[in-house]
């Protein structure tokens, strides 16, 4: 094993405010709840004080949305393209500041944040701005359904922001965002852009916050249309909030995604689609493939490989270019991390993680694999949203779907086979949004993802993105 | 004292480079009034064959772009056509005011293409229901080469011809229009500093009936879009000799060029490409 010096990123590029308001009708405004710190997981050194928008304030954000709506939807749609272009494009002028603060907000790797968050968070600007003027083209007419309130999860804050703020944009709605209380800091930043776009005030409004605002937001009377981007549990309370009212509501939820390599896999490709897939923003990702379904005869070669694979991981310093494993990204989460976990030995799994310093400072958990794991085991069923794998294994193809299957959840899943013929019957059999065969957790613009099940509903990218925010 | 300016000599735009016409030869651009502007190029047969091999160079790298980075690369050429507002404004003459809605529309005319390269194929792609095991999938691919013979208008008309051509992975050898051929050449200028490769787009200027026919007829040619062509019997005798290798041939018309754009330009110059593939353990 290599020795690596440490290779950090400057924090120089980030100029960060010791408190930051809400973004309201174009401007900076205090919020009136108790304001609260957001904090670097990966030293607990506090970032910055946060305002919380109280009831009142997401009122004030609501009605500014409302106010610029009428404007915001009378443009001709090749302006709000231009708009999107520029945000686009200011993005990418500003990348490497908006990678070095989501790592520091959110703990994620610096390698990630720079190479995969904000390239595409730019790209799906981009490619949504080219929709604006060409709704009549994808088939769901061009009326737009108003005000959207948006509430999304810290994993990749700017990434789901940029999900949820171009397509609905484009489409011309206004929107009220709240991003995750654990990780405003890009969103805020993102404010800023909107700003230096010249993007008409109201068109865009920020409310920081905990769950409070955030069911404020989906609570409010005036608000049109509700995505959100969660745990399965929030989304049914959501679902449960908003029945009954006109509202128009898209879900992208949990999942348990299943990762299933056959024996004539590419093994080594197998591995690294693998660790990809559990240990990508440390298994903060709703369509991670956080159970591995491998064919039973190849089942030790691969787990010798993958456990080898495993002990060349970095984990540490996120703004360190070598860290393939930043952070977890609250106290909190890693508390459940650890629960479950501890359930999963209790249940009588057995777990194995490769020898790896954890920092002093800091929320940190190591990459971790079970095997001897059954389906009816906690770890094979609840989705635990960090580094821990479980290991099933199968014998025929057919037992391999009815494994993968086997769950509440629906988002993803993987194939990993030589063979095409059989990735297409996987592929068809899967009850997921997404199949990822012989690669994971690939996501592009121009590409539909969301859930089957308790995944939720709706899709965001591609032309099926637009659904969602246009009255169809 | 007055300064003496410093004028531009308008050469072609081939693979990426400005040569002057191999022919040597030049024809002088007038204004409405009549009066001398500059002398232009007078591409010949051997400068047409030069650019089909330029543009046929460029299609693997081209065609093999990523959509998005073919929409980055429009999107580039507006903006730097943006920049150059003034001395587009300025090049086209007549009311200033008008010229500059000309440009204006042009700019945003390469917006518009732009936003569709990573779209045309959700639009015009499609999973098909075959009635058996495969998965079944089309997906429009560009057609290789196209000679378009520019309109008259000298820029909106021009960019609203080449832009829907090259946003889907095409090629194209480029003729200007014959009596204002000067925007062209400007346009090169930006196209040559918009990261769009050598070749892509390659334009001569000269005389329409004297370069259109060899187009016509070059076998490495893949479609011909004759809108500028006002001639009906050399449009005629250009779909004819188009037939030898079955070019796709886009018949002259007369188009309000403000007018929307719709697909149709896009759609005119792709295959469609379909792929089987069983579906079995």
């Amino acid at each position: 094993m290599f020795e690596y010096a440490p290779a950090p990123e400057s924090r120089d590029v980030v100029d960060l405010k010791s408190s930051y308001g809400l973004f309201i009708d174009g401007e900076f405004v205090d919020g009136s709840g108790p304001s609260f710190k957001t904090v670097n997981p990966a030293t607990e050194e506090t970032l910055a004080e946060v305002a919380t928008a109280s009831a009142e304030d997401v009122d004030r954000a609501v009605r500014a949305a409302r106010k610029a709506f009428d404007g915001w939807s009378a443009l001709p749609g090749a302006e709000r393209a231009k708009y999107l272009f520029r945000i686009a494009r200011l993005i990418q002028e500003r990348a490497r500041e908006l990678a070095v603060l989501e790592s520091l907000d959110n703990g994620k790797p610096i390698r990630e944040s720079r190479d995969v968050d904000v390239p595409l968070v730019a790209a799906h600007f981009f490619y949504y701005a080219g929709w604006a003027d060409k709704l009549e083209y994808a088939g769901f007419g061009t009326k737009p359904l108003g005000v959207a309130g948006q509430v999304i999860p810290w994993n990749f804050p700017l990434l789901m922001l940029a999900w949820k703020i171009a397509p609905a944009l484009a489409c011309g709605n206004t929107v009220v965002l709240k991003p995750a209380e654990t990780t405003p800091l890009t969103a805020l930043l993102f404010a800023e852009i909107c700003r230096q776009a010249d993007l008409p005030p109201g068109v865009v409004n920020i409310v920081t916050g905990a769950g409070e605002t955030g069911a404020a937001v989906v609570a409010h009377p005036d608000i049109d249309k509700v995505a959100f981007t969660g745990s399965t549990e929030v989304g049914r309370l959501i679902a449960r909030a908003v029945a009954g009212t006109g509202k128009k509501l898209t879900l992208e939820l949990g999942g348990k995604a299943a990762n299933i390599v056959f024996d004539d896999a590419a093994l080594d490709q197998a591995v690294e689609g693998i660790v990809n897939g559990i240990f990508f923003n440390q298994g903060h990702v709703c369509c991670a493939g956080s159970r591995l379904l491998v064919q039973e005869s190849v089942a030790e070669e691969l787990l010798a490989a993958l456990k080898r694979r495993l002990g060349t991981l970095r984990l540490g310093d996120p703004l360190d270019k070598n860290t393939d494993i930043g952070a977890i990204n609250s106290a909190e989460q890693l508390a459940k991390i650890r629960r479950l976990s501890d359930l999963g030995e209790a249940e009588g799994a057995e777990r194995w993680s490769p020898a790896c310093e954890l920092p002093e400072q800091g929320y940190w958990f190591p990459p971790t694999l079970f095997t001897g794991v059954a389906q009816s085991h906690s770890i094979a069923r609840e989705e635990i949203f960090g580094p821990v794998l479980s290991v099933l294994t199968f014998r025929t193809p057919a037992e391999a779907v009815e494994k993968a299957n086997n769950t509440p959840y629906g988002l993803s899943a993987g194939v990993w086979t030589e063979k095409g013929s059989r990735i297409l019957w996987m592929a068809d059999k899967l009850r997921a949004g997404v199949v990822w065969a012989n690669t994971f957790n690939k996501f592009d613009p121009t590409s539909p993802f969301g859930g089957y099940k308790e995944s939720g509903y709706g899709r965001e990218g591609g032309l099926a993105g637009l659904e969602a925010y246009l009255d169809v | 004292m007055s300064r003496l300016s410093v004028k531009k000599t308008y050469k072609l735009y081939i693979g990426g480079a400005f040569p002057r016409s191999e022919s040597g030869r030049s024809y002088p651009v007038t204004s409405a009034k009549g009066e001398f502007v500059a002398n232009a190029a007078r591409a010949s047969r051997k400068d047409a064959r030069d650019a089909v091999v330029a543009a046929r160079k460029a299609f693997p790298g081209w065609s093999g772009a990523t959509p998005y980075n073919r929409g980055q690369i429009l999107y580039r050429i507006a903006e730097m056509l943006e920049g150059r507002r003034a001395q587009f404004a300025e090049e086209l003459g007549g009311g200033k005011r008008a010229a500059l809605e000309q440009v204006d529309a042009t700019i945003d005319r390469l917006v518009w293409y732009a936003g569709w390269s990573d779209k045309i194929a959700s639009v015009r792609g499609a999973a098909n229901p075959v009635a058996g095991p495969y998965f079944n999938l089309s997906t429009p691919e560009p057609t290789g080469v196209v000679a378009v013979v520019a309109p008259a208008d000298p820029l909106l008309g021009l960019v609203s011809v080449v832009a829907p051509v090259i946003v889907t992975g095409n090629t194209c050898v480029v003729v200007a229009s014959e009596p204002a051929p000067l925007a062209a050449i400007t346009l090169a200028e930006v196209l040559a500093t918009s990261d769009l490769p050598g070749g892509v787009v390659n334009i001569l200027t000269g005389r329409q009936a004297e370069l259109a026919p060899w187009l016509a007829a070059h076998m490495d040619v893949n479609g011909l879009d004759l809108t500028g062509v006002a001639d009906a019997e050399l449009a005629l005798s250009c779909e004819q000799a188009a037939a030898e290798n079955l070019k796709r041939v886009a018949r002259p018309v007369q188009e309000d060029w403000t007018a929307d754009p719709g697909i149709g330009r896009m759609t005119r110059f792709l295959e469609t490409k379909t792929v089987w593939h069983p579906m079995g353990v």
